[in-house]
C-alpha cells in the first residue's frame, strides 16, 4: 500500500504527535515496510471465514456488582504530571 | 413552524445505570463523592490492568431492551472508540460499536394529537468519561475521574420525531420507564440522564434529510424542548433568507434559551474502532433473557390497559395513576380493600396528590395506609360523611395519624346528618332567612338552589347530607 504524506499527517493529528519533514519521511518508510509485511496475509483465502476478534476462547468473564479494589486519592495522583492534591491538572481545554 | 417546512429530530439519551460499581471495575458509582476517590488502576487507565464486565449492567441493559420491545443481541463484545480528551484516561472509550446489545424496538408516546411509536435504532452499553472542571484555575483544567467508567446505556432513536412536543413526551416516557424498571434514577440535574438532539429541517415532501445540527448535553426535558424550538426557528430563518445551514455541534445556553456553536466545522471523526482485546466477549442465552423478562414488573402501557379493562377507569385516570409505579401500586393495594375503583382513583389523583405536592413530598413517602383510604371511601359510600368534608377535614389528619376514619369523624363531630327531621329545621331556617332569593327562585332562577344548599351546609357545619338537602329544598320551593 502506498503511504502518502497526507496519511502520515492525519495519523499524527489523531495521535497528537508532531513530525518535521525528515521524521515524516522516516515514519513513512517504516510504515510502508510494516504494512507490506502484514499484507502477506492477503495471500490467504479467507472467503467464508469469520473475522477473529479475540485471541482466546474465553467468553462471559463477568463480575458481580460489588464495590472493591479502589485506591485512595494520594495513590491515584502519584503519577499525575500535575496536580493540586485533589484534581489532575491539565492544560486549559476550553477558552471561556 | 412555517407550513412549508418539517423538522426531523433524532435523540440520543445517555442513562447512567444504577449499579453499585462501575462497568469494568469495582469502584463505587455514587454521585457527589470527593474528587478522585472512586478510582482504581483500571479507572485511571494504568497499563497492565485487566477490566472485567459487571454482570448487573448487562442485565439492566437487557431489561431496558425488553421494556422497549427490542431484539436482544446474543453475541456481544466491546470495542474501543479512540479519541483524546483529558477526562478519558485510557485514550479510548469502551463502547459497543458493531453489536449493540439491543436493536430496533420502540417507545409509545401520547401527544396532544395522536398515539405514536418512537422507533429506536439501538441501545448499547458503554462507559462514562470523567469530569473536566474549567473554572477553578485560570490556566488549567481540573479532572475528576470518579465518574470515569460508570456504566451507561445509550438509547438512540431513528430520526423520526417531528417536533419538540414529541421529543418532550418521548423523554418523559423514557424517564418514567427507566425509573419504573429501576435501572436508572432518572435524575437529570445530577446527569443520570443526558440528552443530545440532532435537528434538521426540510421542505415538506422532501425525502432527503437536511444538514443537521447536534445540540449536546441537554440536562432537562424542558431544555430539550426549548433547544429544538429555537433551532427549528433559526434554521427556517436561515433558509428563508437565502442562507445555507452548516453542520454544527452546539450547546444550549439556559440563561437566554438559545444555542451556540461549540464546534463549527465537523471534523471527519475517525475513532478507529476495534474489538477490545482485554475484554472477553459475552454471549447471552434465550433462557437468560427469559429469566430477566420474567423479573420485570408490569409496564405502564400494560397497566394502563388493564386499569381501563378490569377496573373500568377512564383512559385519563389510568394514565395519571401510571405516572409512577408507587402510585399505581398504591391504587392496587387500596383496590384490594375497596371495590369503588373510581373513587380510589379520584382520591389518589385529586386530594391526596394535591396534599403530597403541597407538602413537597410524593407517594414514595406517604404515611396514609391503603386500608385507611379504603375505609374512608367506605364511610362516604355509606353516607356517614360527604366527600368534601372528608377531603378538607379528615384527610389532613389521616395523612399524619394512624386512626380509623369513622372514629376520627365521630370525634370531630362530622358524621353526616341524614334524617329528614334534623335537616328540615336547617332548610326551613334558610328559606325564612332569604325571602328575596326564594322569590327569585320561584320566578324561575333555578340556579339559586346551589346558594340554598350552601347556606344549609354552613348552618349544619357541613354535616347535612347534600343530596337530601337538595331534595328537601326542591320539594319545599315548588
Amino acid at each position: 500500500m502506498q503511504v502518502t504524506n497526507e496519511m502520515i499527517n492525519n495519523l499524527a493529528h489523531l495521535s497528537r504527535l508532531n513530525f518535521n519533514e525528515e521524521q515524516t519521511q522516516s515514519i513513512k518508510a517504516d510504515l510502508e515496510k510494516m504494512i507490506a509485511f502484514v499484507e502477506q496475509l492477503n495471500e490467504v483465502n479467507t472467503t467464508g471465514v469469520e473475522p477473529l476478534l479475540h485471541m482466546g476462547d474465553a467468553v462471559n468473564v463477568l463480575r458481580e456488582d460489588e464495590i472493591k479494589g479502589s485506591i485512595n486519592r494520594n495513590e491515584a495522583l502519584l503519577n499525575a504530571s500535575d496536580t493540586d492534591g485533589v484534581f489532575f491538572k491539565v492544560p486549559k481545554v476550553i477558552k471561556k | 413552524m412555517s407550513g412549508k417546512y418539517e423538522a426531523v429530530i433524532g435523540l440520543e439519551v445517555h442513562a447512567q445505570l444504577q449499579t453499585l460499581s462501575k462497568l469494568f471495575c469495582g469502584d463505587s458509582t455514587t454521585f457527589g463523592a470527593e474528587p478522585n476517590t472512586h478510582v482504581s488502576a483500571i479507572t485511571l487507565g494504568h497499563p497492565g490492568t485487566l477490566p472485567k464486565t459487571n454482570k448487573l449492567a448487562i442485565e439492566y441493559a437487557i431489561k431496558m431492551g425488553i421494556a422497549c420491545n427490542c431484539e436482544i443481541e446474543l453475541h456481544n463484545y466491546f470495542a474501543r472508540k479512540n479519541y483524546f480528551y483529558p477526562d478519558l484516561p485510557k485514550g479510548y472509550q469502551i463502547s459497543q460499536h458493531t453489536t449493540p446489545i439491543c436493536k430496533n424496538g420502540y417507545i409509545t408516546i401520547t401527544t396532544s394529537v395522536e398515539e405514536k411509536n418512537i422507533l429506536l435504532n439501538r441501545i448499547h452499553l458503554e462507559e462514562d468519561a470523567g469530569k473536566s472542571i474549567h473554572d477553578i484555575y485560570e490556566d488549567a483544567t481540573c479532572v475528576d475521574l470518579n465518574r470515569a467508567g460508570t456504566p451507561l446505556i445509550e438509547i438512540v432513536t431513528e430520526p423520526c420525531l417531528q417536533n419538540s412536543d414529541e421529543a418532550y413526551q418521548y423523554l418523559t416516557e423514557l424517564r418514567k420507564l427507566v425509573r419504573w424498571i429501576e435501572i436508572c434514577d432518572g435524575n437529570m440535574e445530577e446527569g443520570s440522564l443526558r440528552c443530545d438532539a440532532n435537528i434538521s429541517i426540510r421542505l415538506k415532501g422532501e425525502k432527503k434529510l437536511g444538514t443537521r445540527v447536534e445540540v449536546k448535553n441537554l440536562n432537562s426535558i424542558r431544555n430539550v424542548k426549548k433547544a429544538i424550538d429555537f433551532e427549528i426557528e433559526r434554521m427556517i430563518n436561515v433558509v428563508e433568507s437565502g442562507g445555507t445551514i452548516t453542520q454544527q455541534t452546539k450547546s444550549f445556553d439556559t440563561a437566554t434559551d438559545t444555542t451556540f456553536a461549540i464546534r463549527d466545522k465537523e471534523e471527519a471523526n475517525d475513532y478507529r474502532y476495534f474489538a477490545d482485546p482485554d475484554l472477553a466477549p459475552f454471549h447471552l442465552t434465550e433462557n437468560f433473557i427469559q429469566q430477566i423478562q420474567s423479573s420485570l414488573p408490569a409496564l405502564p402501557q400494560q397497566l394502563i390497559k388493564s386499569l381501563q379493562e378490569k377496573y373500568l377507569l377512564s383512559e385519563y385516570d389510568a394514565k395519571q395513576l401510571c405516572d409512577d409505579k408507587v402510585t399505581v401500586n398504591y391504587f392496587f393495594a387500596t383496590a384490594s380493600e375497596n371495590k369503588n375503583y373510581k373513587a380510589i382513583a379520584n382520591w389518589l389523583i385529586g386530594p391526596i396528590k394535591q396534599y403530597l405536592n403541597d407538602e413537597g413530598t410524593s407517594f414514595e413517602n406517604i404515611f396514609l395506609q391503603p386500608k385507611i383510604l379504603a375505609a374512608l371511601i367506605q364511610i362516604i359510600d355509606e353516607g356517614k360523611i360527604n366527600f368534601s368534608v372528608a377531603a378538607t377535614k379528615l384527610l389532613p389528619v389521616l395523612m399524619k395519624e394512624n386512626i380509623e376514619p369513622l372514629v376520627l369523624a365521630e370525634s370531630l363531630n362530622l358524621i353526616q346528618v341524614s334524617n329528614v327531621a334534623d335537616i328540615d329545621i336547617w332548610v326551613n331556617e334558610v328559606i325564612t332567612a332569604m325571602p328575596d332569593k326564594v322569590a327569585e327562585y320561584k320566578k324561575g332562577k333555578k340556579g339559586l338552589i346551589g346558594l340554598f344548599v350552601g347556606e344549609v351546609k354552613k348552618r349544619s357545619k357541613g354535616k347535612a347530607d347534600p343530596k337530601l338537602v337538595t331534595t328537601l329544598l326542591e320539594e319545599k320551593l315548588k
